[in-house]
């Protein structure tokens, strides 16, 4: 049996390999503090750097200028943690939003949610997600930071096989493997990051 | 898609395709980089393993097929999921129609799904006036450009970046630079609008889960989950192949899927959708779910006791990846619209003879794919087997027919031979060479010299010269195979040599010929198996602790298509069991049997490179024996880049496609020419034919012999 601490190098190795960005927090007011800080230093909208600067068809064009201020969307939170993280989204001049994700399909700058699990021997981050809410906020954000409790790392899929079933049992179900960013090769193999879904992913390993 | 209508057509569109030099260098580089990275994925597992166990449960999961549809639809339709099944492609593409204006659908956005590529479904969703848009980038390129897929994984790999920046030039009206990461974003920017006016979404599925009625689905862009949430309805098409028993048969595929496709441990995301889960876009807050399960032939296949095995395919275009032929021509040449060498398979199943008559015979029977395969499946048999029954059904191509008749007489095909060594006389070099190829072939054959008919066969310098063993160790049958018979018998008598000098007592059963490959690669299966009865008279396997052969082509022949060659007769087939037991290749018995060594030899130190034989590193699995052979007879081994790879022989390939044997020989030429080294040794006559015939062309200095010749050379 490999220990906690085993699981926790794994995890953290095979994340950064496929491009997703990895630190230990303590507790989750570090979360709330990561999240505000990444949203206040990116840019107001990636794709406007590398999108938008290319021109677009008008229809494009136009979804993009939907977008006017920076937005974190935070589904799934309990009530208290959503509370402090509005407060301080406020305080920072960021529209903090927990529901109506299709009002913001031009782009969400940031998706904040927890993890049920972590898969050690491929650095994957499972979610489930029957809420419509959460699929989409860790979809359509630019950046996706996810809250992963470190007890929560398995060492492969078949050690998170029975809480899968559970949860399919349960119908209805959308269960999400999530490994690093979005990715595509297809033009002349070269990866690209960030084709449909999030730009890059920030993976928060909180101590419990 | 493949559109030639005869053999000759095909042949012009493959020439058409290897002057295209972006796409020969983007499959080069690919090639190379995906046996790095597969390697890497797979590290410190157990792959054959693990494929044999995906192998097995597949097998099974085809065998329930009937069973697991009925738990499935029985478990989705609990979940809140209409379930249909739809005989064939049309009836799949009527289906998802009447799903659409049912819902009153109008805008559709696609995930991608090859089984859809093998319905042509958006063609008939289009007809139907609904509005259709691929959003996987390599999809959607090909849906601008009005083109299939040309790798399964990668459908758009055929294409430049300069390309697809002209296409999006176009498609946003705006001019578009070339630049990877600004054309990825802008497909994003383009069709998250899509995603947004679209009612319907439609996918595949990875695994259709029997025991929850769940569908997984796997993608790195992610587009899956956003068609599978934004729109009100969600399709899956998916074929009765994908159906599973439980979620551990997809996990355990899932460890496959991705590292043999792409290198990956895993792909970006994995979805497991399980019943009508949430919409907010739909007016009682859930989805409109359909699942369409396909079955266009696949239950036929999986009742066929033979091509049953087609059904574990997991669709991860590895067998395209590591195809020396896809890797030349690429995967519009190399299939109708699946690709690679399960493409030819299902080309002949889903899309029929016509579009696979000519697909088929474009197997080098390296057996690359057969290796390399997530499900084990034997594809290269199963493309000779189609190869075969085409012929069957549209009478044979009179080459063929005739080598046939040739080969199932011994006599006859050795006279022959004979006879020929005094028709070539006139163009006889005393190098060994033909000096200028005979009229019947043309001038598309001149990139390799082909060697003369030798002076003596060995099976005449046998009767003069066989060396008597007083005391043997072991006692073997020797087999010739033709090649070494009549063209090269001195690499036999260097083979005597060596065995006699290690006390092994030798027998050369004078009836024996032909291994009957030729005529089995050409789909002539009844001059095949009537060849391999010749050959299993001529040896009594009960006599020897060994049948040793040279040619590494013959004993996997002999080994492998022997027994199933005589299935249906007992007795046969158990002599042909027998036989295939004592099968061994020249190097494995004097490495690993002999077990020679090296103060036995004069070290010499010169540099030695070396080709292995597809037929002996996949064929037989033997890849140590050769290289510590060289090393112990003297010679300073140096590896030379891509030496699994085929040298593009292939027997009567070769002769039907020369363009493309040239140029795979010309690969393996540079490769050994880069080592250095002046001697290159292998341990196939076949493909020593080629190598030496190409060196002889290019005036090069390297030397090529078969491991054997060397050993005698440097025997103290």
């Amino acid at each position: 049996m490999p220990s906690k601490e085993d699981l926790y190098q794994k995890f953290v190795e095979k994340a950064e390999l496929v491009s997703a960005k990895v630190t230990s927090i303590a507790n989750e007011d570090d979360a709330l503090k990561y999240v505000i800080n990444l949203c206040d230093k990116k840019e107001a909208c990636q794709l406007m750097i590398s999108g938008c600067e290319a021109d677009l068809s008008d229809k494009a064009e136009a979804l993009c200028d939907a977008k006017q201020k920076k937005v974190i969307a935070a589904p799934g939170l309990n009530e208290d943690l959503y509370k402090k993280l509005a407060a301080q989204s406020k305080k920072a001049g960021f529209e903090c939003i927990s529901e109506g994700m299709r009002d913001h399909l031009a782009g969400v700058d940031i998706g904040f949610t927890y993890a049920e699990y972590g898969i050690a021997d491929t650095g994957t981050l499972m979610l489930d997600c029957p809420s419509e809410e959460m699929r989409l906020a860790t979809m359509v954000s630019e950046f996706h930071v996810c809250v992963l409790p470190k007890s929560k790392i398995k060492a492969n899929t078949y050690a998170v096989e029975k809480m899968m079933l559970t949860r399919m049992k349960k119908t209805p179900d959308y269960l999400a493997f999530i490994t690093g960013p979005s990715r595509t090769a297809d033009i002349e193999r070269v990866l690209a990051l960030g084709v449909h879904g999030p730009l890059e992913l920030h993976i928060l390993i909180m101590e419990d | 898609m493949q559109k030639a209508n005869d053999l000759k057509e095909y042949r012009e569109e493959l020439r058409e395709t290897l002057g295209n030099d972006f796409l020969r260098t983007t499959l080069d580089n690919f090639a190379i980089a995906y046996r790095a990275g597969r390697a890497n994925a797979f590290k410190g597992m157990d792959v054959r393993g693990l494929i044999k166990e995906i192998a097995d449960s597949k097998d099974e999961a085809a065998r329930n097929a009937d069973a697991l549809y009925r738990e499935f639809k029985e478990n989705a339709e609990a979940a809140g999921i209409h379930v249909h099944f739809a005989k064939d492609g049309d009836e799949a593409n009527r289906i998802i129609a009447k799903i659409a204006k049912d819902a009153d659908c109008k805008k559709i956005v696609k995930s991608k799904s090859m089984t859809a590529e093998e319905t042509l479904l958006n063609h008939d969703l289009e007809d139907a006036g609904l509005e259709v848009t691929e959003t996987d980038l390599g999809e959607w390129i090909i849906q601008l450009r009005h083109e299939g897929p040309s790798h399964m994984v990668m459908p758009a790999i055929h294409l430049s970046r300069f390309q697809v920046g002209d296409l999006f030039t176009e498609v946003t009206g705006k001019q578009q630079d070339s630049e990877i990461e600004k054309l990825v974003k802008v497909a994003r920017r383009e069709l998250r609008q899509k995603y947004v006016e679209a009612d319907m979404g439609i996918t595949g599925a990875n695994f259709a889960i029997a025991e929850t009625g769940s569908i997984g689905l796997v993608t790195n862009e992610g587009n899956a989950r956003l068609v599978s949430t934004l729109p009100r309805v969600h399709v899956a098409l998916m074929g009765i192949d994908k159906l599973l028993p439980n979620l551990h048969d997809a996990l355990r595929i899932l460890k496959v899927l991705p590292r043999n496709a792409t290198g990956q441990a895993i792909t970006s995301y994995v979805t497991w959708i399980t019943g009508n889960n949430e919409c907010l876009a739909a007016e009682d807050g859930k989805k409109e779910i359909h699942y369409v399960v396909l079955d266009n032939g696949r239950s036929e296949l999986i009742k066929d006791p033979l091509f049953s095995q087609v059904n574990r395919c997991v669709r991860c275009g590895a067998c395209a990846n590591v195809c020396p032929v896809y890797r030349l021509v690429g995967g519009h040449k190399m299939g109708h619209i699946y690709i690679g060498a399960i493409g030819l398979i299902l080309t002949y199943f889903f899309h029929g003879k016509d579009k696979a008559k000519n697909l088929v015979q474009n197997c080098i029977n390296c057996e690359a794919c057969k290796d390399v395969c997530a499900g084990g499946i034997d594809l290269p048999r199963l493309i000779k087997e189609i190869h075969a029954r085409i012929q069957d059904e549209d009478g044979h191509p009179l080459p063929s027919f005739l080598l046939g008749k040739v080969l199932k007489n011994r006599k006859l095909f050795h006279t022959l031979l004979r006879t020929a060594k005094w028709g070539q006389k006139p163009v006889a070099e005393k190098d060994g060479f033909i000096r200028h190829l005979p009229m019947i072939f043309s001038k598309e054959h001149g990139f390799r010299a082909l060697p003369t008919i030798a002076e003596t066969p060995f099976r005449d310098w046998w009767k003069e010269k066989r060396p008597r063993v007083a005391t043997p160790k072991y006692r073997v049958a020797l087999f010739s195979g033709c090649v070494q018979d009549f063209v090269y018998p001195e690499q036999m008598q260097a083979a005597v040599d060596v065995f006699a000098a290690n006390d092994v007592a030798m027998e050369f059963p004078e009836e024996q010929s032909c291994c009957g490959l030729p005529v089995q690669m050409m789909g002539e299966t009844k001059a095949s198996r009537d060849v391999a009865v010749q050959n299993l008279r001529a040896f009594e396997p009960e006599a020897y602790d060994y049948i040793v052969t040279l040619c590494a082509s013959c004993a996997a022949h002999l080994k492998h298509n022997y027994p199933k060659l005589v299935m249906d007769k007992p007795a046969l087939k158990l002599r042909a069991d027998a036989f295939a037991a004592k099968i061994i290749d020249y190097s494995s018995f004097v490495n690993d049997v002999l077990k020679v060594d090296a103060k036995d030899f004069t070290q010499t130190s010169e540099k030695a490179t070396y080709h292995a034989p597809c037929h002996l590193c996949r064929g037989l699995d033997v890849h140590d024996a050769p290289r510590q052979l060289i090393e112990k007879s003297g010679m300073e081994y140096v590896e030379c880049a891509e030496e699994e790879v085929c040298c593009g022989f292939g027997g009567t390939f070769s002769m039907k496609f020369p363009e493309l044997s040239a140029e795979l020989l010309k690969k393996k030429l540079d490769n050994v020419e880069a080592t250095g080294a002046d001697t290159l040794l292998t341990d196939c006559p076949g493909c020593i034919m080629q190598l030496r015939g190409g060196l002889k062309r290019r005036g090069s200095r390297v030397q090529v012999k078969h491991v054997a010749e060397v050993m005698s050379k440097n025997k103290k």
